[in-house]
């Protein structure tokens, strides 16, 4: 679960990272009275869950507390598209106005979950303000790691590690090496997935402050983290998503026209493969899970049809835990809900039942191409795209 | 032999007395598994189905039962705890099915038991199923599986079943399928799996399956290229998904270009593994290196 940057800060700002003077606003009169504290130049910073923001016109430098306003008006209450989201991109409801900082240096600060390692990698480099995916890919030898172990925690020595080989100058590697052992116990007691400071800081005059921030937190650990899960914000996600979660359907919303349903995700990575090898392009990634009844079935079914990109759906079964019979049954149950919505379907069920949901929606009188294998879904999706 | 399960698995189930627990433990005795017993805190003294003692740990249940293999349906808040009550109870093989554990969880469980003689399997996984010794220990429909000497190793549940029922549909049987999980930390990886299949003389090939995400396959191939002398179909699947979304699994999300699909598929190729051409081409792929 992603939070906004105001957000992040505050919950930084509580295990003692230092981050810029400022506030959230979600009016233009707000934004001027902030900047008029900070004395009139000020950065205005659309809150969004999106990367890529500076580039889409996300972020205003102003000079005077009457810019902010104007610079807030602008954006407040519009959408703004970055490389990161959709086309249609994610609305502004509140911006971050803060005071601007003189940059001497720019550095790079990671806590995340590393697979390969087992446990939590702290990622920091000299090369800040920049893509890190990048720097790692094309100069590795800029990246520093060190990989914490869960029974000790993060040791003094690997924070200092860090902050020597960033090349501090003396009286920033003890308030460094801090700021690192702070940030793997937010990482810790909250459940984090992702802790990202980039750029982490050091002002001209010789202070360190986290610029900008990113917050990613564990979905399956927010049950333990109410004022976690209280901070989401769904007016950032695709609705249809929204909507799926409520469901306790896996939906991922992408560009192409064929809808498909899928249970398990490996299996609907595959699908989504085999509808690419056949010359389409999935709608969505959508895992119905593995204990789903006939009701869940219908809305994951009628969540897909919500998509106007949709021409078509290929149901990809695997009958196990689920039955292909309950599989069909709901199906048929959202092509009554919502009749007019339904496309022309390919279905392949195979495993426990499935003789019984395949009779189920031959008879059902809807547009239902039945395929025996994935070589034969490929087939009837590239006969309909023809 | 087979590997992780076989004739000598005397299955345990924790949370057997739950909705998921009871059907699956149910099944895994239906297709032979050798069912000593379950355990539910609070239950002990129960039985399942009249004849499998329920205990209230895991503990009483190895020293009464002589229980030596492990499976988990324990709620996700819970499960890291259940993990380590069976390892502490000095079960040497658990497979945690439960989907949705917190990953620092996981990684406190998988590092306490790093120095440990146990093999953890997931967690959100499948499972482990032996045709040949009908012993499943997992969630798989056992009808679609069929004897025989090629392992299977995935990180996907539905798509390892859509593997097997392709080798199957061709005649060709299986001598151990595992899921090893979704989740970004997990127990075992898919190099632990390729070593028990190199040393196993019942396995003569392995079907790997691995997805977008994370440099799992990257160490597979690595260790495939040098170790391991038995032929390898592989198949990634993932090709479609665009960078920065998160596939259902919580591994499965492409962040920097080892996790790409392609980066996955040249570093198996490169280890002289045979990449399936399409997720509907794993059994036809399968009989034309091993046929």
């Amino acid at each position: 679960m992603n939070v906004h940057e105001y957000q992040a800060k505050r919950i930084l700002a509580e295990y003692g990272v230092p981050v810029p003077r400022g506030g959230k606003a979600t009016s233009p009169a707000e934004v001027e009275e902030i900047a008029r504290g900070l004395g009139g130049r000020a950065v205005v910073k659309a809150q969004v869950h999106a990367g890529g923001r500076g580039k889409a016109g996300g972020i205003r430098l102003v000079s005077s507390a009457r810019e902010a306003g104007e610079a807030a008006a602008a954006l407040l209450g519009t959408r703004l598209v970055t490389f990161q989201t959709g086309p249609d991109g994610v609305p502004i409801h509140s911006v971050l106005v803060e005071e601007t900082i003189d940059v001497a240096r720019e550095l790079y600060l990671g806590l995340l979950i590393d697979g390969a390692a087992g446990g939590v990698t702290v990622i920091a480099s000299e090369a800040g303000g920049m893509d890190i995916e990048e720097v790692a890919e094309t100069t590795p030898e800029r990246i520093l790691r060190v990989v914490v172990d869960p029974v000790l925690g993060l040791q003094p020595y690997q924070g200092r590690r860090i902050a020597y080989g960033l090349n501090l100058p003396a009286e920033l590697i003890r308030p460094v090496a801090g700021l690192i052992g702070n940030l793997y116990r937010l990482f810790e007691q909250r459940d984090c997935a992702l802790v990202e400071i980039n750029p982490l800081v050091v002002t001209s005059d010789g202070r360190v402050l986290a610029v900008d921030a990113k917050l990613n937190f564990d979905d399956d650990a927010l049950f333990r983290h109410r004022e976690v899960a209280d901070l989401r914000d769904t007016e950032q996600e695709d609705p249809l998503e929204v909507e799926a979660h409520g469901a306790d359907v896996s939906y991922v919303k992408l560009d192409g026209d064929v809808g498909c349903m899928v249970n398990g995700a490996g299996l609907a990575m595959a699908t989504m493969d085999v509808i690419q090898g056949a010359g389409a392009s999935p709608a969505n990634f959508l895992d119905v899970g593995g204990g789903a009844d006939e009701e869940k079935v219908a809305r994951a079914m009628e969540i897909i049809l919500t998509d106007p990109s949709v021409s078509r759906v290929l149901v990809n079964l695997f009958g196990g835990i689920l039955r292909c019979d309950v599989a069909a049954r709901g199906i048929v149950m959202a092509a009554e809900r919502m009749p007019e919505a339904m496309r022309p379907m390919v279905v392949r069920m195979l495993g426990t039942n499935a003789e019984e949901g395949r009779t189920i929606l031959a008879e059902s009188g809807l547009d239902v191409t039945l395929v025996d294998d994935l070589g034969g879904a490929a087939e009837a999706i590239k006969a309909a795209s023809q | 032999m087979s590997i992780l399960v076989d004739e000598k698995t005397r299955l345990l189930v924790q949370g057997i007395t739950g909705r998921e627990g009871s059907f699956h433990a149910a099944r895994c005795a239906e297709y032979g598994a050798n069912l000593v017993a379950g355990v539910t805190p609070g239950r002990g003294g129960q039985s399942f189905q009249d004849s499998v003692p329920v205990f209230n740990t895991v503990d009483q249940a190895v020293r009464e039962t002589g229980a030596n293999t492990s499976l988990i349906f324990v709620p996700p808040p819970f499960a890291a705890d259940a993990i380590v009550e069976a390892a502490d109870a000095g079960i040497p093989t658990i497979a945690c099915i439960t989907e949705g554990i917190p990953v620092m969880d996981t990684v406190r469980v998988v590092r306490y038991l790093r120095d440990k003689p146990v093999t953890l399997i997931g967690p959100n996984c499948p499972g482990m199923i032996s045709p040949g010794a009908r012993c499943k220990a997992g969630i798989m429909p056992g009808a679609i599986h069929m004897e025989g000497r090629i392992g299977v190793v995935s990180r996907s549940g539905t798509l390892t079943y859509e593997a097997v029922g392709q080798l199957t549909g061709l005649g060709i049987g299986q001598s151990t399928c595992v899921g090893i999980g979704g989740d970004p930390v997990s127990g075992t990886s898919f190099v632990n799996i390729l070593q028990m299949f190199e040393e196993d003389d019942e396995t003569d090939g392995v079907v790997l399956i691995g997805e977008i995400g994370g440099t799992k396959e990257q160490e597979a191939a690595e260790f495939i290229g040098s170790d391991f002398t038995k032929p390898v179909v592989g198949l990634i699947v993932g090709q479609s998904a665009p960078p920065g979304k998160r596939m259902g699994h919580a591994g499965a999300i492409i962040t920097g270009s080892a996790g790409r699909a392609s980066e996955k598929v040249k570093a198996l190729s490169a280890a002289g593994v045979a990449v399936a051409p399409s997720p509907g081409a794993i059994g036809s792929t399968v009989r034309d290196v091993m046929g």
